[in-house]
């Protein structure tokens, strides 16, 4: 009996060799429930476990990603709420100056976020913010583009930013890094699109997704952080998925690895920072023709 | 020490004073524009101290640390001004000098008395006119055809977009802005730009030729003609935002001529600006564009072929929802009368008087009518006999409709508290005190009753009366909410549609109206509708809390829409109902009362019934 369990919400193992060999009796309403009470501990306070995974991958000498990751709880008149920041930058075009561009957004996006949040996290006040999370973004993700064309004029950068408070996800989202919504059932649902030429064409039906992956000019973005004078990036907010994680990467990740592999590499791992080591492994694994770099966020209680 | 090597807590370097003077020669006089790398000022030219010259002068500060950049910005600026020193055009500005000043360059160019075009497509309410578009199209086919035939090679503009033409005083287009230092680099790895919104495909892929110029040239005609800027739409999506569909006045000859510049393949569209200036003035001969200005025609759907299956007329104005229940339609009325009349014929069943005025919506509970009154009683009325079960007393005029739910009814009133009273008993299970009059009706989410009132104040508040938290908006909160799990929404007289976070109040979004807003908001798939004192009914996305759309009626929009099947319905001040598609706001039919509409439309078996200020209501197919 055991062994079923072990197959069926297996970690590790591969299917018994020997299904026949397995015992298949129902399981009683009492089974069921032990297994799904182990499988869902419950937690006392609703918090975020994040953890990160990064690597300048196995063509490249420069790390141009850069990436933040800040997880606490915030503490409230209504109890706490889990409060996280998680942003990642891929900076552009290697001479020019792509580290500096990614280094600059994050720095800035998570700089005049924290500013914004500071007086609620570890001062007494209890105003009501004058700006929604939405403002506080978008407000950010504009301080990033003066500061990168202030720095290094010319270069660019993708950003995806998610800013958590409570059960909600606020994202901020330029160019081609991605966010995830990867559930343990093995789906695994895209929740930014990209700013890509070649996601376009694909969109307009020109090239078909197989095409698209052998495309020539699958780096050109069509909107970059520190590029054009209108910046208008993607900005929304979704709910947290329970049971699930957040993920979110640059294409030395996404790019590389196949989508069940993502999701295998997660949801076989034992704890959020095993994750984020197997996932960069597989992108190494897989040539590292980019710098990777993952975050990986879940929400329990 | 130098101020504008911006460190992180000063953001752009400093801009020009009115007053300073530049090599000698040029005072600064304002900020005409700012750019990425600097701005631009009017200046006067002091070496004509007798008259007053102006020029333009166009700055580029040089922050980058690094001196290989440095040096590669510096370069792009020199080739701006080398390459305009080469031109000659009516509508291309001449270059008048060129300089350094530590690290910042300046271009000196001819003043433009005038305004560019996206400023004037943003400033103009409604369409341009077909005919003005067109000439300033067929001036600046004519002046890409000269830059396309530049000798030894041909110039290509690469930056074709409203807000790089201006229009002087003269009415004629001036090109600006040849500073396009985007070469493009293919083949090399790693992630690389394109320009946006108005390029064509190829030009991503690096390759600028006089069709790229072309294509933005019918991006340029798209977005002055329709308003939608391309930078904030998909690229290459022109073909999703038809000219005619969305400005049906433009003519179809134009709409040809613009597709054909905007087609996918360089080789379809025009051979040369010459062609396509060729193409222009053959549509301003066939629609007589030269000649004469069209007067602006909007679209018209007009309702004539609609007629109500019945009417009811009551004693005096409705200004609050009807409800129905088994076949029989209740609406309040300010003669004081609560109504019960066939939803079928419209025939009176009974009316049940109160001793103020009815402007909200009733509420049903197990055969029995709940509505309150300005005589500051909720009253329960037997839907059938139209009899009073029981009363409760506030101490203030109710304008809140009630909500029924776990046993309780929540109604506000104008004493200034939520109250929750039981069902059965009628007695006051709790009251929560507020801080002004709550006229919204409250909401009722999982364990949580929110209401907001007129002071702004917005409560979250346990079924035992406990306050849970609290949000304050900038004015009264009239409006209902609505919402889920995942938002609450309601507007405000602070002009605003909120979006807030229902376990804990912390605002997801905020989302400006034209004006005042006591419309509560409805939800449908992914948009948020709400009405606004600005006549505009708004279309959100909940997600993102971009604005889908909005429509514009005559008179306020104080009441709610409602989402019925594909449609969406809605009452505003200016007497009509609008029947709009609600997925593009594209109206389907308008049907006029005679007096405003304050209250919101109920549709029900594939009839709308609307209350109207001229005291009747109205029963419409829907």
């Amino acid at each position: 009996m055991n062994n079923f369990f072990q197959w069926l919400f297996g970690k590790k193992q591969s299917p018994p060799k020997n299904p026949d060999v397995a015992n298949t009796a129902p399981l009683t309403e009492e089974q069921i429930e032990a297994i799904v009470k182990n499988q869902n501990p419950r937690y006392e306070l609703q918090q975020l476990i994040a953890s990160s995974g990064q690597s300048v991958g196995k063509q490249r000498e420069l790390n141009e990603d850069s990436l933040l990751a800040l997880t606490t709880t915030m503490a409230g008149n209504s109890g706490n709420l889990p409060f996280g920041l998680y942003i990642i930058a891929d900076g552009m075009g290697g001479h020019q100056f792509g580290e500096v561009a990614s280094n600059a957004a994050i720095r800035s996006v998570a700089g005049y976020v924290m500013k914004k949040f500071h007086p609620y996290l570890f001062q007494v006040k209890t105003d009501t913010m004058d700006e929604s999370f939405q403002e506080i973004m978008l407000t950010a993700v504009g301080e990033a583009q003066r500061a990168i064309q202030r720095e290094a004029p010319g270069s660019g950068t993708t950003l995806t930013a998610a800013l958590v408070l409570g059960q909600q996800i606020t994202i901020a989202h330029v160019g081609d890094s991605r966010a995830y919504f990867v559930f343990p059932d093995g789906r695994m649902e895209p929740i930014t699109r990209d700013h890509s030429l070649v996601r376009r064409l694909e969109e307009l039906g020109h090239i078909t997704p197989e095409e698209a992956v052998n495309y020539p000019h699958r780096n050109v973005l069509y909107r970059a952080l520190g590029q054009g004078e209108i910046l208008d990036p993607d900005i929304f907010t979704v709910t947290f998925p329970q049971p699930g994680y957040l993920m979110i990467c640059s294409d030395g990740l996404w790019g590389v690895v196949a989508e069940q592999d993502l999701v295998r590499s997660i949801i076989e791992a034992p704890n959020p920072q095993r994750a984020c080591q197997n996932l960069v492994a597989a992108a190494n694994t897989a040539g590292g023709p980019d710098n990777i770099s993952v975050i990986l966020v879940q929400l329990i209680g | 020490m130098s101020d504008d090597r911006g460190d992180e807590g000063s953001p752009t370097p400093r801009q020009l004073q009115a007053g300073v003077t530049l090599a000698n020669r040029y005072t600064i006089q304002e900020v005409i524009g700012v750019g990425g790398m600097g701005s631009v000022y009017r200046a006067r030219d002091m070496h004509f101290p007798n008259v007053t010259k102006l020029v333009a002068v166009k700055e580029m500060i040089n922050t980058a640390p690094d001196p290989l950049v440095r040096q590669t910005i510096v370069q792009n600026f020199e080739r701006e001004a080398n390459l305009l020193a080469t031109l000659s055009h009516p509508s291309i500005p001449r270059i008048n000098d060129y300089f350094t000043v530590d690290s910042r360059s300046y271009l000196v160019i001819d003043f433009i008395h005038g305004k560019d075009m996206e400023a004037i497509i943003n400033e103009t309410s409604g369409f341009l006119a077909e005919d003005q578009v067109l000439s300033w199209a067929i001036e600046l086919c004519d002046v890409l055809d000269y830059l396309h035939k530049h000798k030894p090679d041909p110039i290509i503009f690469r930056d074709m977009k409203p807000s790089n033409v201006m229009i002087n005083h003269n009415g004629d287009v001036m090109l600006v802005d040849f500073g396009i230092a985007k070469t493009f680099q293919t083949g090399i790895k790693g992630t690389m730009i394109g320009t946006e919104g108005y390029s064509p495909p190829e030009q991503y892929r690096g390759e600028a030729t006089p069709a790229a110029d072309i294509y933005a040239m019918g991006a340029t005609i798209h977005h002055a003609l329709t308003r939608r800027d391309p930078r904030i739409e998909p690229p290459f999506s022109f073909a999703e935002r038809p000219l005619r569909r969305i400005n049906p006045a433009i003519s179809a000859e134009l709409e040809a001529v613009v597709n054909s510049a905007l087609e996918y393949n360089p080789e379809d569209r025009f051979r040369t600006a010459a062609d396509m200036k060729q193409a222009l003035m053959g549509v301003a001969r066939k629609t007589g564009a030269l000649v004469r200005m069209r007067p602006q025609t909007s679209p018209i759907v007009s309702a004539g072929g609609i007629k109500p299956l019945w009417t009811f007329k009551c004693e005096d104005e409705i200004r609050g929802t009807p409800m129905i229940f088994q076949g029989t339609l209740f609406t309040g009325c300010y003669d004081n009368n609560l109504y019960a009349v066939s939803a079928a014929d419209g025939k009176f069943q009974w009316k049940y008087p109160t001793d103020g005025g009815v402007v909200s919506r009733p509420a049903m509970f197990e055969g029995n009518v709940f509505i309150g009154s300005e005589d500051k009683r909720l009253h329960v009325v037997s839907a059938r006999s139209g009899k009073v079960v029981w009363t409760y007393y506030t101490d203030g005029p109710i304008r809140s409709s009630p909500r029924i739910a776990e046993g309780h009814i929540f109604i506000g009133s104008d004493d200034k508290y939520l109250h929750a009273i039981n069902l059965n008993t009628g007695r006051m299970a709790w009251r929560f005190e507020t801080a002004d009059a709550v006229r919204s009706t409250p909401f009722v989410l999982n364990d949580l009753v929110y209401a907001g009132c007129e002071t702004g104040d917005y409560y979250a508040v346990d079924f035992r009366g406990n306050l849970k938290w609290r949000f304050h908006a900038k004015r009264a909160i009239t409006s209902s909410t609505v919402g889920s799990n995942q938002a609450l929404y309601f507007s405000s007289m602070d002009s605003t549609l909120y979006a807030l976070d229902p376990h804990n109040g912390w605002v997801i979004w905020r989302f400006r109206l034209g004006k005042a807003s006591i419309s509560t908001p409805c939800i449908m798939d992914d948009l948020v509708f709400v009405g606004a004192a600005d006549g505009f009914i708004y279309a959100v996305e909940a997600k993102s809390s971009k604005e889908a759309w909005r429509f514009r009626t005559e008179h306020q929009v104080n009441g709610s829409p409602v989402v019925y099947k594909d449609s969406l319905y809605c009452g505003s001040v200016d007497g009509s109902l609008y029947c709009l598609e609600y997925r593009t706001g594209r109206l389907r039919w308008k049907f006029g009362t005679e007096g405003a509409i304050t209250g919101s439309p109920l549709v029900y078996d594939d009839i709308v019934y609307i209350g109207s200020t001229d005291h009747q209501i109205y029963a419409l197919l829907a």
